[in-house]
């Protein structure tokens, strides 16, 4: 009974802005910084590799490649830090955590596009 | 300083303004009535005795239905646990208390029964070094020495040993309350408390 009351809880906080979006996807997460006293929004796009967790400590990486180097980012959902995340292309991939993006450059680490038929 | 009798419902986070994610611990508190005053002229000391959470009549002996039934209650508490007071501090037989008694921003005082661990060794239960697991050491875990030989030939009393653990009364201190929620009963405390989930805890300021 008490279990359901913190999921309960747990639900009640979830974000429910946010587009659905998948390992594969290339999305642009906006998200709140801040410089000192100043605040800004600013952007980080790249392909989610990974979502895990559940509930309130739900968790997604986002990988990209900037000047070469491969950058990523662990992002919680139900952060207030993050704004939006818009989905820029749905990503076709075979498995759930794509950490093997992480071997690969190039064209090889490119992702089909999905198409719905 | 009265407080309130809770129990523990389990852990999850909460996000503050800032975005930081906070670890928090939610607590049922109340709503417990007061069940009786104890007096310095009658008992000796001031306190309160509380009451939590409810019984079935047939579950309880007749004492206790009677005790309840003074301060107004058709079930007796399934919890009663007395609340020392300060000068100044008076409550009435009968009165409600909940979790108004608390703002976010409160330090407070929780204690509880912790997680029993049964039979541990001296590394896990009083946190001693044990031995270097390399260099050739036979025992790594093991209690190593527990005092001189011949003179005084006896061990001393109170020496820390393996045995069991947990299962006893701890109090955590300085924990801070992020949330309240009136309407659930609810308390929402940063940081561990305590205790198995649906474990009863008290809470004092």
């Amino acid at each position: 009974m008490s279990a359901d009351l913190l999921h309960e809880l747990d639900r009640e906080q979830l974000r429910q802005d946010l587009p659905s979006f998948g390992p594969g996807d290339t999305v642009r997460v906006l998200y709140r910084v801040r410089e000192g006293d100043k605040e800004r929004i600013q952007a980080f796009e790249g392909v989610c590799i990974a979502r895990r967790g559940g509930g309130m400590g739900e968790t997604f990486t986002v990988r990209k490649i900037s000047n070469g180097v491969g950058v990523e980012r662990i992002f919680p959902i139900n952060a207030p830090t993050v704004k939006g995340i818009e989905v820029v292309r749905r990503g076709k991939v075979r498995r759930a955590k794509l950490y093997y993006l992480r071997g690969l450059k190039g064209k090889a680490a490119r992702i089909e596009e999905k198409r719905d038929s | 300083m009265a407080g309130l009798i809770g129990k523990k419902i389990g852990m999850t986070r909460v996000f503050d303004e800032e975005g930081v994610a906070l670890p928090v611990t939610v607590l049922e508190a109340g709503p417990c009535p007061v069940v009786q005053v104890k007096s310095k002229e009658r008992d000796g000391y001031r306190a309160i005795q509380l009451g939590f959470g409810s019984r079935k009549t047939k579950h309880a002996t007749r004492a206790e239905v009677g005790h309840a039934a003074r301060a107004g209650l058709e079930n007796p508490p399934a919890i009663l646990r007395e609340f020392p007071l300060g000068d100044g501090e008076a409550f009435e037989v009968g009165q409600q208390l909940t979790v108004s008694l608390f703002s976010p921003g409160d330090r407070i005082k929780v204690v509880g029964t912790s997680k029993g661990k049964g039979f541990q060794g001296a590394m896990k239960r009083h946190g001693f070094t044990g031995r270097p697991g390399s260099h050739g050491h036979p025992y790594v875990r093991i209690v190593g020495s527990i005092g001189p030989g011949t003179n005084p030939s006896r061990v001393i009393k109170g020496k820390r040993m393996p045995g069991r653990m947990g299962g006893a009364r701890v109090t955590v201190r300085n924990l801070q309350v992020v949330r309240v929620d009136p309407d659930r009963n609810l308390l929402f405390v940063k940081g561990a408390v305590p205790g198995a989930r649906n474990s009863y805890v008290l809470i004092t300021k």
